[in-house]
């Protein structure tokens, strides 16, 4: 038992799950932007923005998140030296930004997806009367159509959200120190506590999704647009 | 709405419309275009015809690729199955009468559903290595298989509870005059379901099946964090030979968008067969509260 006490002051559990809530607090901002453009091209006039919405769910849809992310720190950052903060700014920093990008890009499909499931519901006479007094599309987008599909999108953005805050664990294939990161080291180090610390970190994450699942499900009862 | 009759929030474009969606689009092809061309410029090094030429090679698809691929296979097929029978057990066990067993699946399940796919690969692996009853399990050369039962297990974890969580909406989506047809024929509750709903629930649920089968092939890349040697971890093994990381990436893409893509265009056909022989309702991975919830192209709302 002193062991594991031993063993948690000197590796910092809380400053691990902090950069997974971090991370996860991010991405989640990214990926509701990039997925809310990428569903509002799916539905726009323009055939072309159409097509690139499509092209963009599928094809990064279908590709393993690890496989995202090394690319983007492998690739993006260690190859081509793209840098999205100041040089200046310390290596650790500058690869967080990149798992971000990676996070982000991917669970976009999944939110674009969720908003458009969303869009399905709303019933197709809202946007004929919205169209009847004189709503452009960009109006009856923004005014009509996309605040009930927000609201009816709310649990598979929950899903999203959960599923983003457990993925958060891949970027340890770039080195971020993250919980999962630290589980792997603490484990290598002193195996002798395998299973302590394995359910020590488990229950961080059920302690990160449990509250957000239950919130989720209260707030799409509660937003639920009535019918 | 369906976003496939999305007209109905604008206009068929008239000359004018149609001039501006043809100068949006190129333009948008342009941005697209000067992205790649900006990507190509930055990794010109790696992608030169050098990089490239040893996937001429037959050796590199024979001793990297193609294992890789059927690792990755490999892994995806024994997963399902493994997870397939775990999620029937515990979507009985959920349902169960029996209140004990009941909670304890649940609790199974949320915490299946709760801990990241990696972090469960990872603790079976390093208890294929610290844990003396269980390393013993690897003898001799038989040692080479504790990534691959690691990542057997983290995939058949998590899938389980999906998959136990389809069965019981499956269940809960048919008709309630089922229950009562097979009760009104004297089975009891348990014949009623092992009878007349589970064999409609499976049936219902094989497309969300397969398209959970995408979730799986995506989620064994993880292996890569724990060296199995699936598609990716083989594609960077054959990129330290060449030093051509950035295009056995490519190539390793590509590969999992081609495998991943037919996958889901295969549930997308079972869906669109099982709706139209109504043998009852396909059950949506979108109604279940779950991750990972959009894989088919299928509009939630007729």
């Amino acid at each position: 038992m002193q062991g594991l006490v031993d063993l948690l002051t000197q590796y910092n559990v809380f400053s691990a799950f902090w950069m997974t809530i971090r991370l996860t607090l991010v991405s989640a901002l990214g990926a509701l932007v990039i997925g809310t453009i990428i569903a509002i091209m799916r539905v726009s006039p323009v055939p072309s923005l159409r097509a690139f919405g499509a092209g963009y769910v599928n094809i990064i849809r279908n590709t393993p998140l690890t496989l995202i992310i090394t690319f983007c720190v492998l690739g993006l950052y260690l190859f081509m030296n793209l840098h999205l903060l100041p040089d200046s700014v310390d290596p650790k920093a500058q690869l967080f930004t990149w798992a971000v990008v990676g996070l982000s890009v991917y669970h976009a499909t999944f939110v674009a997806e969720g908003i458009r499931s969303g869009i399905n519901t709303v019933p197709q006479g809202q946007a004929e009367a919205a169209r009847a007094i004189g709503l452009t599309f960009g109006q009856s987008l923004a005014q009509v159509v996309l605040p009930q599909a927000l609201r009816a999108a709310i649990t598979p953005l929950g899903n999203t959200f959960i599923a983003l805050t457990k993925n958060t664990t891949v970027v340890s294939a770039a080195g971020v120190a993250e919980a999962s990161y630290l589980m792997k080291n603490m484990i290598e180090f002193s195996p002798q506590f395998l299973y302590a610390i394995f359910f020590l970190m488990a229950l961080g994450f059920v302690i990160l999704t449990l509250p957000a699942g239950l919130f989720f499900s209260w707030a799409s009862t509660k937003w639920q647009v009535q019918r | 709405m369906s976003t496939r009759g999305a007209t109905v929030l604008f206009d068929a474009p008239g000359p004018r419309g149609i001039v501006r969606n043809r100068i949006i689009g190129l333009g948008g092809a342009l941005l697209v275009l000067a992205l790649l061309a900006g990507l190509t410029y930055g990794l010109r090094v790696q992608l030169v015809g050098a990089k490239w030429s040893p996937f001429l090679r037959s050796d590199t698809w024979v001793s990297y690729l193609v294992p890789g691929i059927i690792n990755t296979l490999e892994a995806a097929a024994i997963s399902v199955v493994t997870a397939s029978l775990l999620g029937l057990a515990l979507a009985l066990g959920r349902m169960s009468f029996n209140a004990l067993v009941s909670w304890l699946c649940t609790v199974v399940i949320e915490f299946f559903r709760a801990v990241p796919v990696l972090m469960m690969m990872l603790f079976v692996y390093f208890l294929t290595i610290f844990a003396p009853f269980i390393s013993r399990l690897f003898p001799g050369p038989m040692v080479e298989l504790k990534p691959l039962v690691a990542v057997v297990a983290g995939l058949t974890f998590y899938n389980s509870a999906v998959i136990a969580e389809l069965l019981r909406s499956g269940v809960n989506s048919l008709p309630r005059g089922q229950t009562e047809a097979g009760l009104g024929i004297g089975l009891n509750i348990g014949q009623t379901r092992r009878l007349i709903l589970l064999p409609q629930a499976i049936t219902a649920m094989l497309p969300a099946l397969v398209s959970q089968l995408v979730v799986i092939v995506k989620d064994s890349a993880l292996g890569y964090i724990i060296s199995y040697p699936e598609l990716l971890r083989s594609s960077q093994t054959l990129a330290s030979r060449w030093s051509n990381s950035i295009a056995a990436f490519i190539i390793a893409a590509v590969l999992f968008i081609i495998i991943n893509y037919s996958l889901t265009r295969l549930a997308g056909y079972l869906e669109g067969r099982s709706r139209s022989r109504q043998a009852g309702r396909p059950v949506q991975l979108e109604a279940l509260n779950m991750e990972d919830h959009a894989h088919n192209e299928v509009p939630l709302k007729e």
